[in-house]
C-alpha cells in the first residue's frame, strides 16, 4: 500500500489512533443520535395518523407561530447589530472597544433563566417600567413582547461574534479603495464589505437562529405559559410531557430536530465556504513570470 | 499647478504627523515624497487623497480648492502598498469598479464599460488575466491590475502609496521602469511615497525628502543628492562620514581634518560637522595633505566599487568607495596605513 515507505514513526500507533476514534464516535453516538433517533421513535409511536394530530393542533400550531415570529424578529435585529458592532469593532479604534466586545458576550455568560427574570424585574406588575406600560396598554411580560425580548437577548451574540473578526482580518483598504474610486455609502456596503462578509454573516444567521428557536429558559420565566398564547415550541413540550401525552410531546420536539439538522446541514456548507473566504485572503500566488519579457517589447 | 498643498497640520493623539507642509506639483510631473517611517509621507499622501482629514491648511487640485471636498468627488486615482483589490470580483470587474459606482447620469453603458476596462487591461498587459480572481495573480500583477484600476475613473492626479514595497526586488525594478515609461506616454500629475532612495531617484522628476512631519529639502533628484541642504537629506540618501568639530573664522576644524569655511568668518566657535561620501575620498599610501591617516580593516570586494572600512586615527570608523581598477593599482591589505583626502566636504553648522 505505502510500498514500503514507513510511516509509523510520523504519527501515533495505529491502536491508539483506534481507541480514541472509536471512544469520540461512541461518545457521539450514545449522546447525539441515540437521543435523536428515541425522539422520532417515540413521535411515531403510535403511528403516523397520530403524529400528524399532535402537530396541527390548534395549540401546536399557535406555538410554531409564536416561534416563527420570536425569530423573524430576534434574528434581523440580530444581523442589524452584529452588522454594526462588526463595522464599530472591526474598522475603528475607540474608547470602550475592549468593554463592548466582553459586553457581546453577556448573553453567553449568563444562565438564560436569570435574563429571564432580569426582564420579569424590569417589566413585570411589580417591576420597574411595568406598572407605568401596563396602564398605557402595553404588557410585556406574560405576553407576545417579552417572549420576543428575551429571544433577541439570548441569540444577541451570534453574528456579532462571527463577523467581527473576519472584519477585522480584512480592515478598511478595500473600503477607502471604493470611496476614492467614487463608491458612496450604500454602494460601497452593499458592493464592497457585504460581500467580504456574506458567509460569516450567514453563518451567524444560521445560529442565532438555531438558538431563537430552541430557546427555552429565558422564555420559560417571562412566558407565564398561557396555552395558544404565550407558548412557544420548546415551551409547548414541556407542557405536553408534564401531561404525561409523550407521544405528542415527542412529536412537536421532532419539529425541534428537524430544524436542527437543517441548521446542522446548513452549517457544514456555510462552515467550508468561510473557511474558503479566509484562505483567500492572504499568501500571493508565486511570481508568475513572463509578463517580464511581454513588457520589453 | 496639478496639485498644491499649503500649510498642512496633522495630529494623531501626541503625535505631530505632519507639520506645516507646503508643497507644489506642477502638471504632468511625477514627485516623489521619500523619507523615513513615521516621516509623515503617507499622511500627505492620504490627506491630499482625502483619505485623512488635515487639521489645518489647504489642498489645491487642478487650482480647485479640495480641502472639504469628499474622497469620492476628488477624482484622484489611488494605488495602495497591498493593493486593497476587491476579493471577491473578478480583476475585470475591479477595473470596471469605479466607471459602475457612477451616478446613472455620467455612467457609461456596458459596451463602453467593456471596451474601456479591456483598453485599460492591455495598458497594464493583463488582459489575458481580465476573467481571474485577484488572489489568483502574483504580487506585481496585482498592482498592476490596481493601477488600471484607479486610471479608469480618468483621474486628475494619481497617488500611490509605497507602489512597490510589498514587491521582491526583480519585479520592482521592472514595475519601477514600466510605471517611468507608462507616466511618459499618459503624462498624469502623479505623487508616490517611498522609503527607497534609489527608487525615487530614479523615477521622479522631483523629490520632496521628509523627515518629522516637514520636507527637508524639495528639488530634482540631482539637487537633493548633489546640493543636500540638511544633514538629514545627505545622510538618508545613502552612507556618509561624520565628522565632528566646529567653525571659527572662516575655517572648519573637523578632527585632524581642517577646511577653508569663509560663510562662517566669525571668529566665535559654532559646533559643526563636516559630511562626506565613501567614493568622495582619494586614497593612498604616502602621506599627502589632508593629515587624515586610518588603518584598513575591512574589504568588500563584492560589486563594481570596492569597499573600504577603515578605522582612524581621530578614533572614528571611516567608510571609503573605490573604482576596481583603482583598489587594485593601491594593492592594500588589512592593517595596511592609508592616507585619506575628502575631495568633496560638506559642512553644516548647527543651529544654537
Amino acid at each position: 500500500m505505502t510500498s514500503g515507505v514507513r510511516r509509523g514513526h510520523l504519527s501515533e500507533p495505529r491502536l491508539v489512533r483506534w481507541a480514541i476514534t472509536t471512544v469520540a464516535l461512541a461518545f457521539v453516538a450514545l449522546f447525539l443520535v441515540v437521543p435523536l433517533v428515541a425522539v422520532f421513535a417515540e413521535a411515531f409511536s403510535k403511528g403516523f395518523d397520530a403524529y400528524r394530530s399532535a402537530i396541527v393542533e390548534p395549540d401546536a400550531l399557535a406555538a410554531l407561530r409564536l416561534t416563527l415570529l420570536a425569530a423573524a424578529i430576534a434574528v434581523p435585529l440580530n444581523v442589524l447589530f452584529g452588522l454594526a458592532a462588526g463595522w464599530a469593532v472591526g474598522k475603528f479604534q475607540f474608547r470602550g472597544r475592549q468593554l463592548l466586545l466582553t459586553l457581546i458576550d453577556l448573553p453567553f455568560a449568563v444562565s438564560p433563566v436569570i435574563s429571564g427574570l432580569v426582564f420579569v424585574l424590569l417589566f413585570g406588575r411589580q417591576g420597574w417600567f411595568g406598572p407605568w406600560m401596563i396602564d398605557h396598554g402595553f404588557q410585556v411580560v406574560f405576553a407576545v413582547p417579552g417572549i420576543v425580548l428575551a429571544t433577541i437577548f439570548v441569540s444577541f451574540p451570534f453574528v456579532a461574534r462571527e463577523v467581527i473578526p473576519i472584519m477585522e482580518a480584512i480592515g478598511t483598504e478595500e473600503e477607502e479603495a471604493a470611496r476614492v474610486l467614487g463608491a458612496g455609502g450604500l454602494q460601497l456596503f452593499l458592493r464592497v464589505t457585504l460581500p467580504n462578509i456574506k458567509w460569516a454573516l450567514l453563518y451567524g444567521v444560521i445560529l442565532a437562529n438555531a438558538r431563537a428557536m430552541g430557546e427555552f429558559g429565558a422564555v420559560s420565566v417571562v412566558s407565564g405559559h398561557i396555552r395558544g398564547l404565550t407558548n412557544t415550541l420548546p415551551l409547548h413540550v414541556e407542557i405536553l410531557y408534564n401531561e404525561y401525552n409523550a407521544q405528542a410531546a415527542f412529536a412537536v420536539a421532532s419539529l425541534l430536530g428537524c430544524l436542527a439538522i437543517v441548521t446542522l446541514v446548513l452549517k457544514a456548507v456555510v462552515e467550508t465556504r468561510v473557511q474558503g473566504a479566509t484562505r483567500t485572503m492572504g499568501a500571493p500566488a508565486a511570481e508568475v513570470m513572463g509578463w517580464e519579457s511581454k513588457s520589453a517589447v | 499647478m496639478g496639485i498644491e498643498v499649503r500649510g498642512l497640520s496633522k495630529r494623531f493623539g501626541q503625535f505631530q504627523a505632519l507639520k506645516d507642509v507646503s508643497l507644489g506639483v506642477a502638471s504632468g510631473e511625477l514627485v516623489a515624497l521619500l523619507g523615513p517611517s513615521g516621516s509623515g509621507k503617507t499622511t500627505l499622501l492620504r490627506i491630499i487623497a482625502g483619505l485623512d482629514a488635515a487639521d489645518a491648511g489647504s489642498v489645491i487640485l487642478e487650482g480647485e480648492d479640495a480641502t472639504d471636498r469628499n474622497a469620492r468627488d476628488r477624482r484622484v486615482g489611488f494605488v495602495f502598498q497591498h493593493y486593497a483589490l476587491f476579493r471577491h470580483m473578478s480583476v475585470f470587474e475591479n477595473v470596471a469598479f469605479g466607471l459602475r459606482v457612477r451616478p446613472r447620469a455620467t455612467r457609461p453603458d456596458e459596451a463602453d464599460i467593456r471596451r474601456r476596462v479591456k483598453q485599460l487591461l492591455e495598458l497594464v498587459q493583463l488582459d489575458f488575466m481580465a476573467d481571474r480572481r485577484p488572489s489568483e495573480l502574483s504580487g506585481g500583477q496585482r498592482q498592476r491590475v490596481a493601477l488600471a484600476r484607479a486610471l479608469a475613473v480618468e483621474p486628475k492626479v494619481l497617488l500611490l502609496d509605497e507602489p512597490f514595497g510589498a514587491l521582491d526586488a526583480r519585479v520592482r525594478q521592472e514595475l519601477r521602469r514600466w510605471l517611468r515609461r507608462l507616466h511618459d506616454d499618459i503624462h498624469l500629475t502623479s505623487v508616490f511615497v517611498t522609503h527607497d532612495q534609489e527608487e525615487a531617484l530614479e523615477l521622479a522628476d522631483r523629490v520632496a525628502v521628509m523627515n518629522h512631519g516637514v520636507i527637508e529639502q524639495e528639488g530634482t533628484p540631482e539637487d537633493v543628492v548633489e546640493r543636500p541642504a540638511t544633514p538629514f537629506v545627505i545622510s538618508f540618501l545613502g552612507t556618509v562620514n561624520i565628522f565632528h568639530g566646529r567653525v571659527e573664522g572662516g575655517r572648519g576644524i573637523f578632527g585632524p581634518l581642517a577646511v577653508e569655511y569663509p560663510v562662517h568668518a566669525d571668529p566665535q566657535p559654532r559646533t559643526a560637522a563636516a559630511y562626506t561620501r565613501p567614493h568622495e575620498f582619494d586614497v593612498s599610501k604616502s602621506e599627502t595633505g589632508s593629515g587624515l591617516w586610518a588603518v584598513l580593516e575591512e574589504i568588500v570586494a563584492a560589486g563594481a566599487m570596492v569597499r573600504l572600512e577603515l578605522a582612524g586615527a581621530h578614533g572614528g570608523l571611516i567608510h571609503a568607495e573605490l573604482g576596481r581598477d583603482q583598489f587594485d593599482r593601491l594593492s592594500v591589505q588589512p592593517g595596511d596605513r592609508l592616507y585619506v583626502t575628502p575631495r568633496k566636504v560638506r559642512v553644516f553648522v548647527e543651529n544654537p
